[in-house]
């Protein structure tokens, strides 16, 4: 089950926690892959920790022209791109009222419109191979809202409805394209938040606990494997029940 | 029939699966020849790769038939 072997997977967002954790498990399934990441260092550090099968591929997500150049490097280097994970995300929080033009276009530059070119990018591949797996990292926070997060929210909303309208363009190309919403989960971003803050989200997950980034990694394994091929246009909410949808 | 048109044909019928005669001058890959709009992306994806030629997208909206196909692809290579 859920073996991967031969398939050639692009991670974005690879020098974060979840990403890194995607594309480990990944590659522990069989497939190469391409770590892609605006910080070269822990990209290369991860690529060794892998060894084989595994290419770095820095990229800025807020420069569209690296953008639109990531799925042919990626191609190159591996032969091809059967899966894609678009896991990089960046916020700036900040009250709607006081919210700039520029944070919220940044947001949505790199979280959308980036995970739009990048999924144009891999598709004619994917359509004349008849397979493909795209996995969009959205949120729970796309789903429910969260104050200070208008920008956040929307471009993690809008990745939802973009997965969705492809994935009925696509599905009889076998090509699938599902989301996974994450709720709060263990990583550098999650950090920075105070114990207070910590408790208080605590109290609103049934699982009484944080989320690992393995437990989104083994979500996205399973919407990248030839067992998922039915299922399409899909959400998969990994968050221990803080938003049953 | 020249050689673009042939090349052209051969690449519509195998990818549409339909009779080589259905292919004439007039016939429009989605109200003659069952294309669904999908189809269309993919055959000028295939013309693309044929020809060694881009095809931009607006130009690709005007490929309806057969015709415009072959038409655009001479003056484009």
């Amino acid at each position: 089950m859920f073996d991967l072997t031969g398939k050639n997977a692009l991670v974005t967002g690879a020098s974060g926690g979840i990403g890194a954790d995607i594309a480990r498990t990944l590659h522990a399934r069989g497939a190469a892959v391409g770590l892609s990441g605006t910080r070269t260092e822990p990209l290369e550090a991860l690529a060794a920790e892998l060894g084989e099968r595994a290419h770095v591929l820095p990229c800025n997500l807020s420069d569209m022209e690296a953008v639109e150049a990531l799925p042919k490097q990626a191609a190159e280097a591996m032969g091809s791109v059967d899966i894609l994970v678009n896991n990089a995300g960046i916020t700036r929080d900040n009250l709607f009222m006081r919210m700039s033009d520029d944070e919220w276009q940044s947001v949505l530059n790199v979280n959308l419109t980036a995970t739009f070119k990048l999924c144009k990018g891999v598709m004619r591949g994917m359509m004349k191979a008849r397979w493909g797996r795209i996995v969009n990292i959205s949120s729970v926070v796309g789903a429910t809202g969260n104050p200070g997060q208008a920008n956040y929210a929307a471009s993690k909303a809008g990745m939802v409805g973009m997965s969705k309208s492809l994935a009925y363009e696509v599905a009889s190309r076998g090509i699938t394209v599902n989301a996974v919403a994450p709720g709060f989960i263990t990583t550098a971003m999650t950090d920075k938040l105070t114990d207070d803050q910590k408790a208080g989200i605590m109290g609103q997950i049934p699982a009484g606990r944080m989320g690992e980034p393995s437990e989104i990694a083994a979500a996205v394994v399973y919407l990248s494997s030839n067992e998922a091929a039915y299922v399409t246009g899909t959400t998969l909410h990994v968050n221990g029940g803080m938003a049953m949808l | 029939m020249s050689d673009v048109a042939d090349r052209v044909k051969k690449i519509v019928v195998e990818h549409l699966g339909v009779e080589e005669d259905k292919v004439t001058e007039n016939a429009s890959f989605i109200d003659d020849l069952g294309a669904d709009s999908l189809d269309t992306v993919e055959l000028v994806m295939a013309f693309e790769e044929e020809f060694g030629i881009e095809i931009p997208d607006d130009a690709a909206e005007n490929i309806q038939t057969f015709g415009d196909a072959v038409k655009f692809i001479k003056e484009a290579s």
